[in-house]
């Protein structure tokens, strides 16, 4: 992609070169310059903070539930408070960590990356980022209510969710549409920027792969975000006003539930990894300084990946006893996907192949994506036969799958992105050191933490159980040690973003990495509060 | 509150219009806001179409196992003796359901067309009046669409008293367009206690009846 341009360089600073940025310098001061933001950066800092800091919440209670089962036996916990921290755990990391942080990255870098002054709908983005820590709170308060929180699995199945569920569930519903309509909001957004204001000569086909993958992902989100608010309201109804679309008593189906949450669920985990793959492609290519390997391949890999992930729900489903033609259509569909995903993960490869390639800091989590992400996808294969998957369903090795994809995949995605956007964004480099760190612990102590889960599932541990057979003492010891340091680990990153957010470190230049290319790039680091008033024009 | 929002986001772009924003005019976002919300609406009745359109799936396929809810109408047909067909009979009560619930006939051998009459037994040892509704379920799923009940205690809510006990009948025939490969299936019946919400006329009439032992023992 060619994203060389005229305007920039000339004019880089927006601020006082121009008539019309009159009201562009009222920002407020403190507290309510937080408030009343519409600026993207400002904005995408504060989904990024809130990000980070349900990340370590969420964390707080891997951290109970590692302690629990760190010796067989009930020592820590009730089993009803076990099942609140897998539930809230769950939701946390999904809906109050990945996703925001994601939308964190799209508010900071679309607009820059396309050429655009900010997000098309200022206002919305305000309000979408600012419903989101009430939704939490709500979330995070249902474990006061007497009875406890959510105790039935990120999941919800009725009738968990229904018929035995606590009373704190109307609090869970109301959360669940607060964040689904704060992430429609975020990408009606996405979607209108991309469309409407890419700079000229931006053309669809030189969008960077973080745009398109962005894009994608937020059609996702609008098809499937309304289908989880239905489903919720589902379970709402059913338990407070009398319905029956999940009892089999009054002529419903709980089996329906899953059908109607995995279509929503499926889709949901490729929102969560679309926007890692996009990161993954801007980081690759400037580290290895060569152009990414099969631009046009990756856009329509992305593109089949969200097709396809709309008829492979029900590999979820295998053992609710669907008829055998129903079992081999998912399994089918379900491998088909990873074509698509193994055709990235070849032009990563081929990317680097011949590059001259440096380890910077973000280069490692990229390098380390490509190959933990890559043992996820192949769990995920395993899990996808049938027949193995009747051995397989509800145990760790299902528990190993999704951490690799989601923690070493989708997580991993993430720091790489702040470490790789950090300098743009401060206009300082980070502590190297820190960050050294920070990848070598949490590399070792992510795998110990995950990989002998996958041994522990195949010799049959349940999940979301707080106890478990003596065999399986020696492995979850480890386990529990592993995340306990990966846990730790995430406390050196949280002092170096700290640092970094304070002005310590060397000024970088506006290029920060030798191979970088893109409008961001060009414009001063730290970026200014405004770029692109004028948009640049795109060769 | 999109539409608000959508308000609010036509005021805003107002105000600060004059800016040399990118190729970008304010109405275009406004037509695509419009498509994408419309786009929003319509996924959100899709999840609510889902359950017809599952109902209408299962009810042509019977995948899901559940037989009719009406009575069928016997119309004589040829009985086919080349083959027969053998039914199990399960009894289940759900969690909380405190009904002693038992099928006195545990397996029929019957061949395509043939009436067969079974019955089951049950008695509510609590202490309070419950309606019951029982739920079939046949497996393998498939062969659901060819079991016609001409009579069945499932159409209806099955009151019983503190106590009482009753022998509630069901009388079935097969259909011969059974598929071949379908020697044996399981139809199950699971006991939900609906008192909670049964209609208050119901409750009435049950508490009114008079005690009655009736199991023809
Ligand atoms: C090659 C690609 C993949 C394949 C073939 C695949 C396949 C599967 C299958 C068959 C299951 C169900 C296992 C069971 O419950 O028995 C599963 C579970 C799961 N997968 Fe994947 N997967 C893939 C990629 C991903 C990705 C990229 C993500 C997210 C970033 C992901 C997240 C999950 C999650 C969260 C679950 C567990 C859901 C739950 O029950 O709580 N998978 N996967
Ligand atoms: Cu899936």
């Amino acid at each position: 992609m060619s994203t060389a341009t005229d305007t920039v360089n000339t004019n880089p600073d927006s601020h006082g070169h121009d008539s019309h940025d009159d009201h562009h310098h009222h920002i407020p001061k403190g507290l309510m310059r937080w408030v009343l933001t519409t600026n993207h950066k400002d904005i995408g800092t504060l989904y990024l903070w809130f990000a980070f800091i349900m990340f370590l919440v969420g964390g707080a209670m891997a951290m109970v539930i590692r302690a629990e089962l760190f010796q067989p036996g009930l020592q820590i916990v009730e089993p009803n408070f076990f099942n609140q921290m897998t539930t809230v755990h769950g939701l946390i990391m999904v809906f109050g960590a990945v996703m925001p942080a994601f939308t964190g990255l799209a508010n900071w870098l679309i607009p820059m990356m396309i050429g655009a002054p900010d997000m098309a709908l200022p206002r919305m983005n305000n309000w979408s980022f600012w419903i989101l820590p009430f939704a939490f709170l709500i979330l995070l308060s249902s474990l006061f209510v007497e009875g406890g929180g959510p105790a039935f699995g990120w999941t919800f199945y009725a009738p968990l969710s229904t018929t035995y569920s606590g009373d704190s569930t109307a609090l869970f519903v109301f959360s669940v549409h607060i964040m689904g309509i704060s992430s429609i909001m975020g990408a009606i957004n996405v979607i209108v920027t991309i469309f409407n204001m890419r700079a000229p000569g931006m053309t669809y086909m030189k969008m960077p792969l973080f745009v398109w993958t962005w894009l994608i992902t937020a059609f996702l989100l609008i098809a499937v975000m309304p289908v989880l608010a239905g489903v919720v309201t589902m379970v709402l109804t059913d338990k407070y006003f009398g319905t029956s679309f999940f009892d089999a008593a009054g002529g419903g189906d709980p089996v329906l539930f899953q059908h109607i949450f995995w279509f929503f669920g499926h889709p949901e985990v490729y929102i969560m990894i679309l926007p890692a793959f996009g990161i993954i492609s801007q980081i690759v290519p400037t580290f290895s300084r060569k152009k990414l390997f099969g631009y046009a391949s990756m856009v329509y890999a992305t593109a089949s990946i969200a097709l396809l992930s709309f008829i492979v729900w029900a590999h979820h489903m295998f053992t609710t006893g669907m008829p055998v033609f129903a079992e081999m259509f998912f399994m089918i569909a379900t491998m088909i996907i990873a074509v698509p995903t193994g055709v990235k993960v070849f032009n990563w490869v081929a990317t680097m192949w011949r590059g001259s390639i440096s380890f910077e800091i973000p280069m490692l989590f990229a390098i380390a994506f490509i190959i933990l992400f890559t043992i996820g996808g192949l769990s995920g294969l395993m899990l996808a036969i049938t027949p193995v998957d009747f051995q397989y369903h509800d145990t760790y090795f299902v528990v190993a799958h999704f951490h690799y994809v989601l923690v070493t995949g989708a997580v991993f995605s993430i720091m790489a992105a702040v470490y790789y956007w950090l300098p743009k964004w401060t206009g300082r480099m980070f502590d190297i050191t820190l960050a050294k760190w920070h990848f070598w612990c949490s590399l070792i102590s992510v795998n110990v933490l995950f990989f002998p889960m996958h041994f522990v599932g195949l010799a049959g541990m349940p999940r979301r159980i707080p106890d478990y057979a003596l065999q399986f003492a020696d492995f979850n010891k480890w386990i529990s040690v592993g995340g306990f340091a990966f846990g730790l680990s995430q406390l050196i990153f949280l002092a170096l973003v700290i640092k970094a957010c304070r002005k310590k470190g060397e000024k970088v230049s506006s290029q920060v990495w030798e191979g970088a290319e893109g409008l961001e790039w060009e414009i001063p680091s730290p970026a200014p509060y405004h770029t692109f008033d004028t948009p640049p024009t795109v060769k | 509150m999109s539409d608000k929002q959508m308000q609010t986001e036509e005021q805003t772009s107002k105000a600060i219009e004059g800016q040399p924003k990118s190729s970008a005019s304010e109405p275009k976002h406004g037509k695509t806001v419009a498509k994408l919300l419309f786009v929003v609406v319509g996924m959100f009745g899709f999840g609510f179409a889902l359950v017809p359109l599952y109902e209408v799936f299962c009810e042509i396929t019977g995948i899901n196992g559940k037989t009719n809810d009406e009575a069928a109408v016997y119309v004589p047909i040829d009985v086919d003796t080349s083959r027969t067909i053998t039914v199990d009979f399960i009894t289940r009560t759900n969690t909380g359901m405190p009904w002693e619930f038992e099928a006195q006939t545990k397996r029929v051998e019957v061949n395509p067309g043939e009436m067969a009459q079974v019955s089951f037994y049950v008695k509510n040892p609590a202490s309070r009046d419950i309606i019951a509704q029982a739920i079939p379920s046949v497996t393998p799923g498939t062969a659901a669409l060819y079991v016609n009940k001409t009579e069945c205690f499932c159409f209806k809510h099955q009151p019983l008293k503190a106590g009482d006990e009753a022998v509630m009948p069901m009388t079935f025939y097969i259909d011969p367009q059974l598929p071949d490969n379908i020697s044996f299936f399981t139809l199950q019946y699971t006991l939900y206690d609906i008192t909670a919400n049964a209609d208050a006329s119901e409750v009435v009439a049950m508490s009114n009846a008079p005690n009655i032992i009736n199991a023809n023992n």
